[in-house]
């Protein structure tokens, strides 16, 4: 490893300085650092030579560089709409939630005790959404409007009564991107989708099990659905329908007219357009429905004490345990953004939201008014924000033309149409202008607005909401600044972030989140940009976009990259589309065949059932590399229907596999394409790479290797690259043009998936170039290693190469423990959150350990504060082991110890406060109090609540 | 432990014969393996199963298992017990019945297992 030179961002980045470096080198019993890197990666993989990259920018000098690309993007006022509005974010959230690393640096909220806060706030984004949708229950949020509506088609297949019917009926009037994604959905399942004129009567065969609706629909109207959500059920047929959160303030939610399902994009409350994301889906059923339901839902249950504690409810239904029988391939959700959404309710309340959405719906009225003044034909009989006129072409390009110049952005559906969708940022000067540029157009004078409230509200009664909405007391209790910041600064402090410790999750890469990295994504030139756009008011997105293309393109060996794809489980079934649409434009329509080790994260073969691939196991030997016997009888037994392997590497047993280009050339050999899992390419970066192992395709989890932060659940990006020969085949997308010649559909709502995180990345490779990037993969490997040398002896490592070594994570095995003691790794886990610690990877790759991941940014004193925490503990065991702990009363059992408990009155351990809060000299200069004891799953699970529980229960 | 009178499946259901008809649930064994249940979903009442067809699923705070029929025939009750009871899979396993089922070929009992045949399995 080249030392990062003081100063420089790689300093700053990387944790193990000089004399740390040779310390850990000593511990773990080699010479150099380039002797480790050859005893952990196979050498017939190593590139060659460095990547060829930019150099590194200083952190100032990035900055400097992202305001010229900034300068690029030209700032348009948007009244494009198709679900993406500006939005005003109040500061107070902009500056404690958006940009604070205690919201955006924590991981998913598996860990229930150290994550009461954003789990609170979660909660209240779920009882949000289902008081404004008028539904029963409501997930923690998806990952954007389109996938939702693919998760509602196939949630209503799962419960439909209708088992053999397979027609899905879709109105015309929703978003051009929702009907792409729900194609890119259906055609893998077998799932018909037909689509219905709703101005004529809708038919429903016996072949059709659910209906896609939408309100306001596509051109902003407002539709009752009432009776044809009754036609339906009464024929038996299940209904979904999108619709607007702020819209439902005022308007009668779809969940009031009988829907089965309601979901949309809570964007704008309060969350930046950012050029299509990261922006929170909602989703919303019955309870009946619940557990078919995708995503993560928040539950209420007690604690160990019987107190009140929030957690995830239902996790047993993920891919992660369900594999290919999973329903769904959600791996993440949007739980920043979905705490945004739901802080902008919690701080607007009933009465400001109501506020905002009437001035909106008002302000739409005066135009609508003024521009029929000027002779313009309003077709929308009943609306909220949107209106949709038409005119005579010429004219209409003539305002085409004045808006633009103006840098006023419409949507055009078809010539002679234009739609202008209004929002919160909206003033009467901005009216003005806009009835100005009709004007112009026209070569009519500029008669004005109808006066602020001279408008009378113009729903028609049935379209009027008629219940108040957001009536639960958290959302008419915090709305002063002082109050707000000091709720979210409550809840903030009850969570463990990277702002507080090390948080060593294996599979995850708990890496900084540079705050360099972090600041251009709330710049209003990167924030303010609608998806739709058109392409040249976007030069600097472009620019990022293809740069960093470049550089993935270079850091993986692959010929093309396409960002759109906005999970790594989305990147996923991205890759498997492409990778069959290839073999279909060489005829080979039956290669449907995917082999997955039995090692594999259980994304893979949850997104080869929904790409419609039958899944074939593949064994895993006893040091848990993929048997190459096994492999070989399996890709020669389905050889004529082999479509791919999908394989991880380094492993998810955290080890670089030495057979790994026979195996690629095994699969190549019977017809098949290798799909690389990139979850692991922390360890890869600068040293080896997908291309040099011999896939063909990969996702790149941007939130891991990359930098974007986890942001407590999400957000995340998967974007893929490809060789040459499946370049054609890269995602488009139906509005803004994307990916090859022969582009699969779309993936995502957004062309570029979400945006404005890919500047983290961005900065990420611009900021370490390929020096600091390599140096950040040995520094990764190197730490791995460094925590085996001094754990090993206390817990066994479960697997290793043959000479020993791990790659960048690595496996302790508590199972011989548990034995000795009854301790397991769960108590282990929580037991690390008194000494002030997130746990590492419960379980997983395999039961009964504990998977741990340094990163490269951990310092050394980090690594060694856990090791002695970990020591610490294992001391704890014996105790129980020799008989000088009980067996069920002890440290580990009762972990984590909360505050109140410990200051309890009453004491009657047989182990002092002491031992239980301070069991190591270190924590008396920084304590991380857990806010609740032990949190019990199965209550909650038995006894699923999941809004915010009335407030005189506490 | 395991009770005489049951007959028992590889997928670890065991199943009580009683004329025509026969009770279905889960073992003891099987029930340690899951950790503590939290939800049975059960099939609606009428619907015809075939031997080791799936009848529903068994979750746990750690998995979701499908269960499998012991015997072909149609389901004539379910064990609305378990919607608010679902722990008692847990508490007693051999007592509680998921599902009642006509049997349809009662020859079919000759592939399972008998008690003792099945410790075996489960050793």
């Amino acid at each position: 490893m080249t030392v990062p030179v003081s100063g420089t961002f790689a300093s700053r980045h990387i944790g193990p300085r000089g004399e740390d470096v040779r310390e850990m080198l000593s511990a773990i019993g080699t010479s150099t650092l380039a002797q480790l890197i050859n005893e952990v990666v196979p050498t017939d993989i190593q590139l060659s030579r460095p990547l060829t990259l930019p150099p590194a920018d200083s952190e100032a000098g990035y900055v400097l560089h992202l305001r010229a690309i900034a300068a690029r993007n030209k700032v348009a006022r948007s009244y494009i709409g198709l679900g993406y509005h500006d939005t005003l974010t109040p500061a107070v959230i902009q500056r404690n939630v958006f940009e604070n690393p205690g919201w955006y640096t924590p991981y998913t909220p598996y860990q229930a005790e150290i994550a009461q806060g954003r789990l609170e706030s979660l909660l209240n984004f779920q009882t949000m959404v289902s008081e404004l949708t008028g539904m029963e229950v409501a997930n923690a949020s998806l990952l954007d409007e389109a996938t939702a509506a693919a998760e509602a088609m196939t949630l209503l297949k799962r419960v439909s009564k209708r088992t053999n019917a397979h027609t899905f009926l879709v109105s015309e009037r929703i978003f051009p991107q929702t009907r792409a994604l729900l194609e890119t959905r259906a055609v893998p399942l077998g799932i018909t989708l037909t689509y219905v004129d709703l101005a004529k009567p809708v038919t429903f065969g016996d072949d059709v099990y659910g209906l896609y609706l939408q309100t306001p629909d596509d051109r902003g109207e407002v539709r009752d659905f009432t009776s044809l959500i009754t036609a339906a059920h009464d024929a038996g047929v299940l209904v979904a329908a999108a619709t607007d959160l702020l819209a439902c303030v005022i308007v009668t939610p779809p969940g009031a007219m009988g829907a089965d399902v309601v979901l949309g994009t809570a964007q704008r409350f309060g969350v930046p357009l950012g050029y299509g994301g990261p922006h929170a889906a909602f989703f919303a059923t019955r309870e009946s429905f619940m557990r078919q339901s995708p995503g993560r839902i928040i539950g209420v249950s007690v604690d160990a004490k019987g107190r009140r504690a929030y957690r995830m409810a239902l996790q047993t239904r993920e891919q992660h345990i369900r594999r290919e029988k999973a329903t769904s391939n959600i791996c993440t959700a949007q739980a920043l953004l979905a705490n945004m959404a739901a802080f902008y309710a919690v701080y607007h309340g009933p009465e400001g939201l109501t506020t905002i959405a009437s001035r909106v719906h008002e302000q739409t009225m005066r135009l609508g008014a003024a521009l029929e003044g000027l002779g313009w034909k309003q077709t929308n009989a009943a609306l909220f924000d949107t209106l949709r006129l038409t005119g005579e072409p010429a004219i209409v390009d003539a305002v085409q033309k004045g808006a633009l110049a103006r840098l006023v952005n419409f949507y055009y559906p078809e010539r002679g149409v234009i739609q202008i969708s209004l929002n919160e940022t909206v003033t009467d000067a901005d009216l003005s202008d806009i009835v100005d540029v009709f004007a112009t157009a026209a070569r009519k004078e500029n008669s004005g607005l109808p006066e602020a409230g001279s408008m009378k509200f113009s729903l028609p009664v049935g379209l009027a909401r008629n219940t108040p909405p957001l009536t639960h007391p958290i959302f008419s209790t915090y709305h002063s600044e002082t109050e707000m910041m000091r709720y979210v600064r409550s809840l903030e402090r009850k969570d463990i972030g990277l702002d507080s410790a090390m948080i060593p999750l294996g599979s995850c890469t708990m890496k900084l989140n540079a705050a360099s990295e972090m600041m251009p994504v709330s710049w209003p030139e990167f924030g303010r940009m609608h998806p739709f756009a058109p392409i040249d008011q976007t030069e600097g997105y472009q620019q990022i976009f293809r740069e960093l293309e470049q550089t993935l393109k270079v850091i993986t060996g692959f010929a093309a990259v396409s960002l759109q794809p906005n999970s790594g489980a989305q990147g996923e079934f991205a890759g498997l589309l492409v990778i069959q649409a290839f073999h279909r434009s060489r005829g080979d329509h039956h290669r449907n065949v995917v082999l997955i080790p039995q090692s594999a994260h259980g994304t893979n073969p949850a997104s080869a059932a929904l790409a419609g691939m039958p899944v074939v196991i593949v064994a895993c030997d006893e040091q848990g590399n993929i048997n190459v016997d096994d492999l070989r009888a399996k890709a020669e037994k389905n050889a004529a229907n082999l479509s791919c392997l999908m394989v991880t590497y380094p492993s998810t047993h955290g080890v670089f596999e030495s057979s790994i280009r026979e195996i690629c050339a095994v699969v190549h050999a019977h017809g098949g394409q290798v799909y690389m899992d990139g979850a692991n390419m922390n360890a890869q970066v600068g040293i080896t790479s997908p291309a040099s192992i011999g896939a063909d395709v990969c996702h790149l989890n941007l939130h891991k290797t990359f930098a974007i932060p986890h942001g407590g659940g999400g957000p995340g990006m998967g974007p893929i690259g490809v060789g040459s020969h499946l370049a054609p085949f890269l995602p488009g997308h139906p509005v803004i043009k994307t990916g090859g010649e022969y582009a699969i559909p779309a993936v995502s709502a957004a062309p570029w998936g979400s945006a404005s995180i890919l500047l983290i990345s961005y900065g990420y490779t611009r900021m370490l170039g390929a020096d600091g990037m390599t140096a950040s993969t040995e520094a990764a490997i190197l730490s791995a290693n460094y925590l085996k040398a001094r754990l090993e002896k206390a817990y066994p490592v479960l697997y290793t190469a043959s000479n020993g070594r791990v790659a960048h994570e690595c496996i302790f095995d508590l199972r011989p423990l548990k034995q000795l003691s009854g301790i397991d790794e769960t108590d282990v886990a929580k037991r690390l959150m008194d000494y002030g610690f997130h746990a590492p990877t419960v379980s997983f790759p395999v039961a009964g350990t504990l998977m741990v991941e340094p990163t490269e940014s951990e310092p050394k004193v980090e690594l060694d504060r856990f090791v002695d925490a970990m020591l610490s503990i294992r001391q704890e065991i014996q105790d129980v082991i020799d008989g000088k702990a009980d067996r069920t009363d002890n440290v580990l059992k009762n972990a984590p110890h909360a505050a109140q408990d410990v200051c309890a009155t009453e004491w009657t351990h047989p182990y002092t406060r002491e031992a239980a809060a301070y069991p190591v000299p270190g924590l008396r200069h920084h304590k991380f109090w857990p806010s609740i004891a032990r949190i019990d799953n199965p209550y909650g699970d038995r006894n699923l609540f999941c809004s915010c529980p009335p407030i005189e229960a506490e | 432990m395991y009770p005489a009178e049951l007959k028992y499946t590889n997928d670890h259901e065991w199943v009580r014969v009683d004329g025509a008809e026969a009770a279905v649930g889960i073992t003891d064994f099987a029930q340690k393996q899951l950790g503590d249940v939290v939800f049975v979903e059960l099939p609606d009442v009428g619907r015809t199963l075939k031997q080791g067809d799936s009848f529903g699923t068994i979750e746990s705070v750690k998995a979701v298992s499908e269960l499998f029929s012991p015997l072909s025939g149609e389901v004539v009750a379910v064990n609305s017990d378990l919607a608010n009871h679902p722990d008692h899979v847990n508490s007693k396993p051999h007592d509680t019945w998921m599902i009642r089922i006509k049997v349809s070929n009662a020859s079919e009992t000759a592939a399972l297992l008998d008690a003792n045949a099945y410790e075996a399995l489960t050793k």
